[in-house]
């Protein structure tokens, strides 16, 4: 008997599964498809397709009497969308957008920073686990734990209390833009939970990114006679910059479509996400909620744009 | 004896590339082959068409008298040793080297037996608990080896498995590779960049350049008559002749290849032949003195016995050979 | 140079303290939040501690209706998700170049978009469909979603594999099933345990596209919505609010010492 006809033999014995095995082996790309065919029928089709069936009803209209949805190509609806009360939800939301995000990367950096460059062993998974379990944990958990804090009787003012300072939050809230009647209604109780609720998303990236930084290029910079302080101007923060810029992927991109924080903790007033919710709910205006998200889209295509020239996309 | 091996006319191209262009081969039963050249030159696409993890573009390939083409690996009876060894990181060595028969159904104690019999082939009882991580990097080549030669493969591919080892390791490797190819008279067809590997150890070699054979022959045809300039210089290290030089000794060629070992430094004996030069440089090598002679531009070494005195820089030597040392070559 | 490397500037570590404690003091407060005696605002201090709401908590239908769903979503979610994911990531490793990065955007774009525009634009697609709004819905929505945990996960792993181990197994004698079962499987397995964790943490705790794929199921998440809009017994959800807290970190750290040798969760991918 030869010899390859000896093997045969074995996989015979294989029955059915040997002979698909060797219909696949000749056919790498049947298996690709069979392999492919269910996630991308999924993915591909029905999301993808669902996707581009919202962003179209963007250029349908609502018909002002019956109320019904008209089904003609027109920009009417983009004509609504920048009217002025429109165009101030949409700039009150990336005005709150940038500033989440600045703070965000303000309060991130140290802790990735620390995480990146001194914490070892032990230190470094605490650290490590200190991000992941506040970046999973519960989001509505997370904004209702703000609920509690930022209550006029809540720990806030408890606090400010005890240290005799409670004139100094009533001061804040009488002010005009950022002020109301306590925290958890007013702008500022809105950003603090936007920064806490997407902080985990800027540190990963940065400490990402910072970790990979050889030690070397540190020491170099001192034994070239750079201070602390230059070191991190001129070497670190360069270094750093992509980290940062993809986490402000995640942070600016959440804050923009989001909807849930804004309505549990802040004033009345709608950003966004709100706007979507109310006029594909209550208003039934589908076609001015499919431009309002076309917002967002657009605004985070521009971005990613520029963070991959930014080399963001290596740091995420 | 049967042919293990034939290869013919075989290609393989990537896109623009000619990994394998043209290759015609026969290997036969129970030799110990060598495919030698640099990287790049072919030698491993040749083994992985052999193992069937490629497909040719063109020509046909036989094991045993039989069509190669279009059989997955899993269905030849032939096995590789990897270049990194490629053991199973989730499997205890036993179960490394029992894989091969557990897949085709033997049973769990005769496979067990069967593995333990072939680490004590390749000098490792009583390792078979331990896993891959915990071996330094020559045990683990046994590994391989013992994992391949379990399924008595008719033949069996070798993939730079040396290449990691470091010197020492590796001679000693090489003796016992020979050995147990002999004692267990399987085709061994093995694949190395390190001319002194392959000329130690193989029956046959064949020098592979840019997707083609070269040269194939004994080793020591490759190494005293090589056909082209870059077997001469790949295998060994002969001196290649000029035209210019060729046409003063008389020879109808080229070029001609002469190895350093057969020059003397002295005037010629009876029929031998001779050219004068300078000594343009000389360093110790040990047991030989090298010694390069400035023949009319043309550069030519000369091993010279440590033993003979050596002639100063710039000073007017003979040197001297056996006609029949002089090869011509087919071309640059 | 080494104790420079040690020796972190003060400033720096009471920065970097100061934000992990401002990550995590909240969470804590809500396990005080669950003892509270206060039953009508959100008095702090507590005026007294009891462990009644607890009990009271336990006896409570809706939320054992909402618990149960939650648990049933995101087990469903996860296993369609499991099986996805590990397709994409499985085709992904054997193409070399082509539609690689398409692959990818395409598995991300869900979680990358914002919550509301997927939960919009299944809504209308199955609303179209004429596909009433159900518990499998909602099963949809979250595996679509879900689907980015594993495959980040069984990515990471895949590239670990070294093609000669599968070359290597196929050479032994293994047909492609059994090269799958015997090699590719158990290097994974660790891996898509982890990301399974992942996705059911993720599923379990997704609101935002829920509330656009359920029709009249109300999800743990969604219950906890309709409590922090209208409360009505702010005890109850204290208690609910610390069971979630506690219920996802059993995940989160079971996938972290699942991946810790080598690729780290694929927490960007939330």
């Amino acid at each position: 008997m030869t010899a390859l006809a000896e093997n045969l033999n074995a996989v015979d014995r294989r029955g059915a599964a040997g002979r698909l095995s060797d219909f696949f082996w000749k056919h790498p790309h049947v298996l690709l498809t069979v392999l492919l065919a269910p996630p991308l029928l999924w993915l591909g089709v029905v999301y993808v397709g669902s996707l581009f069936a919202l962003l179209l009803q963007s250029f349908f209209s609502i018909d002002d009497f019956s109320g019904l949805i008209s089904y003609e190509f027109t920009l009417a609806t983009y004509r609504q969308l920048l009217s002025e009360t429109n165009l101030d939800i949409i700039l009150r939301t990336v005005s709150m957008a940038a500033i989440v995000t600045i703070a965000s990367a303000l309060i991130a950096f140290p802790i990735a920073y620390y995480a990146a460059r001194y914490a070892q062993g032990k230190w470094k998974v605490l650290f490590y686990l200190g991000v992941m379990l506040p970046l999973w944990s519960s989001y509505l958990v997370k904004i209702y734990a703000w609920k509690l804090i930022l209550a006029k009787e809540g720990i806030v003012t408890w606090f400010l209390g005890k240290l005799h300072l409670q004139w100094l939050l009533d001061a804040w809230l009488s002010l005009p833009v950022v002020g109301g009647n306590s925290l958890s209604v007013s702008y500022t109780g809105t950003f603090i939970v936007f920064v806490y609720v997407w902080l985990p998303f800027m540190i990963l990236p940065i400490q990402a990114a910072l970790e990979r930084v050889p030690t070397n290029l540190i020491e170099a910079s001192s034994d070239l006679g750079g201070t602390p302080a230059q070191t991190f101007r001129h070497v670190l923060f360069p270094l750093a910059l992509p980290g940062i810029v993809a986490g402000s992927i995640f942070t600016f991109s959440l804050t923009l479509g989001d909807y849930i924080i804004p309505q549990i903790i802040g004033s009345s007033r709608l950003f966004i996400g709100q706007a979507v919710y109310a006029q594909q709910g209550t208003a039934g205006n589908i076609p001015l909620a499919a431009a309002f998200t076309v917002v967002p889209i657009v605004i985070m295509g521009a971005y990613l744009f520029v963070a991959k020239r930014m080399g963001a996309f290596d740091a995420l | 004896m049967s042919t293990a091996v034939l290869f013919d006319n075989v290609s393989r191209h990537f896109g623009a590339v000619r990994a394998v262009d043209g290759v015609n081969l026969e290997i036969a039963e129970g030799e110990f082959f060598a495919m030698l050249g640099p990287s790049g030159s072919g030698k491993t696409t040749c083994l992985r068409l052999m193992a069937g993890f490629e497909q040719p573009s063109g020509g046909h390939i036989e094991i045993f008298g039989e069509t190669a083409e279009g059989v997955p690996p899993y269905r030849r009876s032939v096995n590789t040793v990897f270049q990194d060894y490629a053991l199973f990181p989730h499997l205890s060595i036993l179960d490394n080297v029992a894989y091969g028969l557990m897949v085709k159904g033997v049973g769990r104690e005769e496979r067990r037996k069967a593995a333990e019999d072939a680490l004590a082939m390749v000098k490792l009882p009583n390792y078979g608990s331990r896993r891959p991580g915990q071996l330094s990097g020559g045990q683990r080549q046994r590994v391989a080896l013992a994992r391949a030669l379990v399924n008595k493969p008719k033949v069996l591919l070798l993939d730079e498995p040396l290449g990691a080892l470091d010197l020492k390791l590796r001679e000693q490797m090489q003796e016992e590779l020979k050995s147990l190819q002999k004692s267990l008279g399987i085709t061994f067809v093995f694949v190395t960049h390190d001319q002194g590997e392959a000329l130690s150890m193989a029956d046959r070699i064949a020098v592979f350049n840019d997707g083609r054979i070269q040269q194939l022959g004994s080793p020591e045809e490759v190494y005293k008559q090589p056909k082209t300039r870059f077997v001469a210089d790949f295998v060994g290290s002969s001196n290649v002749l000029p035209a210019k030089l060729c046409q003063k000794l008389g020879v109808r060629s080229a070029y001609a290849s002469l190895r350093p070992e057969a020059i003397a430094l002295s005037a010629p004996s009876e029929g031998a032949l001779s050219l004068s030069g300078t000594v343009a440089a000389h360093s110790f090598l040990g047991a030989v003195n090298r010694v390069v002679v400035d023949v009319d531009g043309a550069r030519i070494a000369v091993a010279s016995p440590a033993a003979l005195a050596v002639p100063t820089i710039g000073s007017p030597v003979t040197i001297s050979f056996a006609a029949n040392e002089l090869h011509p070559m087919e071309d640059a | 140079m080494r104790s420079e490397r040690n020796r972190s500037p003060l400033g720096l570590k009471i920065a970097a303290a100061a934000g992990l404690a401002f990550m995590h003091v909240p969470i804590l407060l809500i396990f005080l939040y669950a003892f509270t005696t206060e039953e009508k605002s959100y008095q702090f201090p507590p005026p007294g501690l009891t462990t009644q709401w607890f009990a009271v908590a336990w006896n409570r239908p809706d939320v054992w209706a909402a618990l149960t769903l939650s648990v049933k979503v995101a087990s469903i979610a996860t296993a369609i998700a499991l099986v996805l994911g590990t397709l994409c990531a499985a085709a992904v490793s054997q193409t070399r170049l082509f539609g690689r990065e398409t692959i990818s955007l395409l598995v991300i774009l869900p979680i990358a978009l914002p919550g509301i525009i997927t939960g919009i634009a299944l809504r209308s697609a199955f609303s179209m469909a004429e596909i009433p709004f159900s518990f499998w819905t909602i099963v949809l929505g979250h595996a679509t979603f879900c689907i980015v945990v594993v495959y980040n996960n069984a990515v990471a792993r895949f590239r670990r594999i070294s093609g000669s181990l599968i070359e290597a197994s196929m050479d032994l004698g293994a047909d492609g099933f059994q090269t799958f079962r015997y090699i590719i499987l158990p290097n994974i397995g660790t891996a898509l345990l982890a990301g399974g964790m992942l996705a059911f943490a993720l599923s379990f705790d997704e609101v935002i596209v829920t509330t656009f794929t359920a029709g009249q199921q109300s999800t743990l998440p969604i219950w906890m919505l309709e409590e922090l809009i209208r409360p009505r017994q702010r005890p109850v959800t204290n208690v609910v609010a610390m069971i979630v807290v506690l219920v996802t970190f059993l995940p989160i750290l079971g996938a972290y010492y699942l991946t810790r040798d080598g690729d780290q969760i694929a927490g960007a991918g939330k």
